[in-house]
């Protein structure tokens, strides 16, 4: 019905929501890059998205995309999508970087690509201003140029998982590289000698984009750190792969 | 490992969406650009509005200028090669740029072919005014889709009609019958594959931008609102009273682009847009949209 005509008949009350459990709130970072990619892999593991703006209600996980620094508040976990570093760091205030920042030193994050040069320490290639999350620096664009990039099978071993697991698809499009990873980094994969997907805590960053292929793996680690941190305990179909 | 895929150059794409890609002819304006948020450049001899008040042909920007530019930002840096020009395409890749734009704004080298973009390496994106014409290109291989509007107008009015033209039709066919979609293709004259994988997704297999007229912030609001995923801004931004600031407000108004109280603030303060021409009011002969096949 048009909303102009509602109350002229009779429609039943919205279903009550706010009694339910609310489990878990990812955002995704969605200033610019590749949030929608994201978006659709927390959807395929079972993700709601819900709308900025208004608190999800009902059972189950969400994910929401995330242009304000008021909304971090509300969030359990926060991605970092691939996209221009550079266009990010220039949309977002004094105010967002320092919440972002305040946000990742106490609550899981995980940043892809442009994502992972904004958590790092120090930013190379050229010189730009980073949370510094992450105990590692990283260069940008350490391959080259759009011509260099490329896709790639990674060996990978996820914390938990069994040996033998197969090869991470690995997306690496003008990416970055890491380089002096502190103590507290753990490497979950290496493209030859090069570290490509490092945990740190509560946090994770890749170089290449598991948002771009169909393996949900990493995305599902993630999902893992998050009710970890929060305390919720491990449950649902998301980590059942790991258990 | 993979090198060329269409995968890997739709991905770049990915990466530039909800941003804004600006067209610079110096390193000067690059540098402006890319500290104003641009997530990549446009390298060209003229902007738009140029080419059309000065006429001549228009070709491949001069390689010095191109490299210049690669060498002062850290962002992707594209260049325009003409429509069906395979050797300026060859040497634009050779060059390393990374995303080629075969472009009806600048003269057409082939008035019946387009360039075969798979069998390069480098990726592509090209025009398109409606849905046969996007899933032509897509065809060829390119990894970008954007309307082609009508350059250096500063008028949004033709990109608007582009981004509505290919939204509907793509709607359109989501609703048809799996029988029906043999004559449609026919009717779009696009191949049946691709017809059919808009039919099931209700999308374009690629990433799908807007160019052609845009001037303002509200005028990339408005293509976004509309479905486009990133917005090409030419003219509008260096060919304005006071570009640095133009191409900021443009830059927040593609992030915050549903949000009225952002844009209001972005529109402040702006300095005179690009005067522009009346699109309406050019002759059919002076459209550089029909060029393209």
């Amino acid at each position: 019905m048009w909303p102009a005509f509602q109350g002229l008949s009779i429609t039943a009350e919205p279903f009550c929501l706010s009694s339910r459990v609310k489990l878990m709130v990812i955002g995704i970072l969605a200033i610019q890059g590749d949030f929608a990619a994201h978006g659709a892999m927390l959807t395929s593991l079972g993700l709601k998205q819900a709308e900025a703006g208004s608190a999800p209600g009902g059972e189950g996980d969400f994910w929401v995309l995330v242009r304000h620094a008021r909304q971090l508040r509300e969030l359990d976990g926060l991605i970092l999508p691939g996209g221009e570093s550079t266009a990010m760091l220039r949309l977002m205030d004094d105010e967002f970087f320092n919440e972002l920042r305040e946000f990742g030193r106490q609550k899981p994050c995980f940043g892809t690509c442009a994502g992972a040069i904004l958590m790092a320490t120090k930013v190379t290639h050229p010189e730009q201003r980073s949370l510094g999350l992450l105990q590692a620096a990283i260069v940008r664009n350490a391959y080259g140029r759009q011509i260099d990039s490329s896709i790639r099978n990674t060996a990978l071993r996820l914390p938990g998982s069994a040996a033998g697991e197969s090869a991470l698809e690995t997306v690496f499009i003008r990416a970055p590289q890491f380089r002096q990873l502190g103590d507290a980094v753990e490497v979950l994969a290496r493209d030859g000698e090069l570290p490509v997907l490092i945990r740190q805590g509560h946090l994770l960053a890749a170089t290449f984009h598991p948002e771009l292929t169909s393996d949900a793996r990493v995305h599902r680690l993630f999902l893992d750190l998050v009710r970890e941190r929060a305390g919720k305990g491990l449950s649902g179909t998301a980590n059942s792969d790991h258990t | 490992m993979e090198k060329t895929s269409l995968r890997l150059k739709t991905g770049l794409a990915e990466m530039l969406k909800g941003g804004v890609i600006m067209d610079v002819t110096d390193a000067e304006q690059a540098r402006i650009a890319e500290k104003a948020g641009a997530v990549a450049v446009m390298a060209l001899e003229r902007v738009p509005s140029d080419i059309r008040k000065e006429g001549g042909v228009a070709r491949m920007a001069s390689i010095r200028k191109i490299r210049e530019i690669m060498e002062t930002v850290s962002i992707p840096v594209m260049a325009k090669c003409r429509i069906g020009h395979f050797v300026e395409a060859r040497i634009l890749e050779a060059l390393s740029v990374d995303y080629i734009d075969e472009s009806e704004v600048l003269t057409p080298a082939d008035e019946q072919h387009h360039v075969d973009k798979h069998a390069f390496s480098v990726p592509f994106v090209c025009g398109a005014r409606n849905l046969g014409e996007a899933l032509r290109r897509i065809a060829e291989g390119a990894a970008m889709i954007r309307t082609k509007g009508e350059a250096g107008t500063g008028d949004v009015v033709h990109a608007v009609r582009h981004i509505r033209d290919i939204h509907r039709e793509m709607r359109e066919l989501t609703i048809l019958g799996e029988d029906e979609l043999y004559t449609r293709a026919k009717e779009l004259a696009a191949p049946y594959e691709l017809v059919r994988m808009v039919a099931r997704d209700g999308r374009l297999p690629v990433p799908n931008f807007s160019a052609g007229g845009i001037a303002t912030p509200a005028d990339a609001a408005l293509v976004m609102q509309l479905g486009a995923e990133a917005v090409f801004v030419g003219s509008g931004i260096f060919k304005s009273e006071d570009p640095a600031a133009r191409a900021a407000a443009i830059v927040k108004a593609a992030t915050h682009f549903r949000d009225p109280k952002v844009l209001l603030e972005v529109c402040e303060d702006l300095g005179e847009p690009m005067r522009g021409v009346n699109a309406a009011a050019l002759p059919l002969e002076a459209q550089l949209q029909t060029r393209g096949w």
